[in-house]
């Protein structure tokens, strides 16, 4: 009789199930993809537009970018907790799977789903508003990546919350906006920081506040996720 | 996970907002055994259901499990659910829906039991198609195979026969049979035709 496996090694897998599941759902579907794509196009388009041939300063731009992160963020990344509600699911993954597998892997989803958005996004913005330079590559790039897990993170858990309630679209942003407000003030601070040139090390406080905001966020949702989950 | 198991309900009540479902309601079922949930419309069955399955807290009182004398945490390990509401996902095979059931449960998938599991429930043939493109009837019978993928001691139905035409009822009654000689069976109904032994009741309308 082989030895029993590790439970952290039950658990992993789990995680790597939810996880696949979900990929695979969206690759066969191609529904959030689709809806944050859209998003983030139209709404560079329509920045493009207003901007016309003004030039804006690196602080407008380094929040408008994150504006257009934060709303296609809202657009799309409910959708892992709102498809298991209304496709009925939700009861076969309590049965199934325990609940911190299930924050876990939708979490590791929307952090995928999270960064290839932000890439794309960050890579239309910069080709197409003109006036927008990185001049410090690397500020940029640690705070687009720790800006990522940190919408991710919270964007997940209340994402959960909102699943079952009838107003989920309303819901979503009007309730995300304030657990998100420290995580996009510092962004967006960091942001204006790598366009003006800032040495590495003037961001370290930003830097520091959104890795203290990811810990607490996913420390407090994973303790939290089990009485959110079950009825 | 060896041993005889022993489900015990004791003094169960549910609210939902200021509205008591049901109350005072206690049972036990063990291997070998079957309970037999009945009540009307909105009696609370599938309520209780769902209490025995662990993804529903009572208001008040408590489901317990044993295995071998010993208490038993993991709930998804040993129930299995078959009920008009528990759902497929619909975007994937009826295989892929077994594999992703014994990886959600942290199991190795084998992928030979898997197709011997869903030919037993009689669905040769459409193995790999999507669920989404099955009949109601073809759905309950892959709620079968995922329900028993892991051979659960604690079965759980919830309306058995509920679109199956007469071979489907026949297979129904083969699980149930195959599960009182392996595990516990709880079987929530209000066809007497579902079940033709039961060792133990509980009526919801008898509730108090």
């Amino acid at each position: 009789m082989p030895p029993p496996e590790p439970r952290a090694a039950i658990f992993l897998r789990s995680v790597r199930t939810v996880f696949l599941k979900d990929l695979r759902s969206e690759l066969r579907t191609r529904y959030a993809v689709s809806a944050l794509l859209m998003f983030v196009v139209t709404t560079i388009a329509i920045i493009l537009f207003s901007l016309g041939s003004e030039s804006a300063s690196a602080d407008a731009l380094s929040g408008m970018l994150w504006v257009v992160i934060f709303f296609a963020a809202m657009s799309g990344l409910s959708r892992t907790f709102v498809m298991e509600e209304e496709r009925g699911t939700t009861l076969t993954l309590q049965l199934t799977a325990p609940p911190a597998a299930v924050f876990f892997g939708k979490l590791l989803f929307n952090l995928a789903l999270v960064t290839g958005i932000n890439a794309v996004t960050v890579v239309l913005y910069a080709l197409f508003i003109t006036g927008f330079v990185i001049r410090t590559m690397s500020i940029f790039v640690v705070t687009v990546a720790l800006g990522s897990i940190g919408l991710a993170a919270a964007s997940t858990v209340i994402a959960a919350i909102i699943a079952r309630a009838n107003t989920k679209g309303t819901l979503y942003p009007v309730l995300s906006f304030p657990i998100m407000l420290p995580l996009l003030l510092s962004v967006i601070e960091a942001t204006r920081k790598a366009s003006e040139g800032a040495f590495f090390g003037e961001a370290g406080g930003e830097f520091q506040l959104l890795i203290s905001y990811i810990v607490v966020v996913v420390v407090s949702s994973s303790m939290l996720f089990e009485y959110i989950w079950k009825d | 996970m060896t041993g005889a198991i022993l489900c015990t309900g004791r003094d169960i009540r549910k609210d939902f907002d200021r509205r008591s479902v049901f109350r005072g309601v206690s049972f036990t079922v063990g291997t070998g055994e079957t309970l037999l949930i009945t009540g009307r419309n909105g009696s609370g069955k599938s309520t209780l259901v769902r209490i025995i399955c662990g993804v529903l807290a009572p208001t008040a009182g408590s489901v317990a499990l044993t295995i071998g004398g010993s208490a038993a945490a993991h709930m998804h390990h040993l129930a299995g659910l078959v009920s008009p509401y528990l759902q497929m996902f619909e975007e994937f095979s009826p295989m892929e829906n077994l594999q992703i059931a014994a990886g959600l449960r942290g199991t190795a998938f084998d992928g030979k039991r898997a197709a011997g599991l869903l030919e037993r429930v009689g669905l040769p043939g459409r193995l790999n198609d999507p669920v989404r493109t099955f009949s109601s009837g073809m759905k309950q019978r892959v709620k079968y195979a995922f329900a028993l993928q892991h051979e659960p001691p604690l079965l759980v139905l919830d309306e058995p026969t509920a679109n199956l035409d007469e071979e489907g009822v026949a297979v129904a009654r083969e699980v149930m049979a195959d599960q009182r000689r392996r595990g516990a069976l709880v079987v929530a109904t209000n066809d007497p035709g579902d079940v033709a032994t039961f060792e133990r009741s509980v009526d919801l309308n008898a509730a108090p």
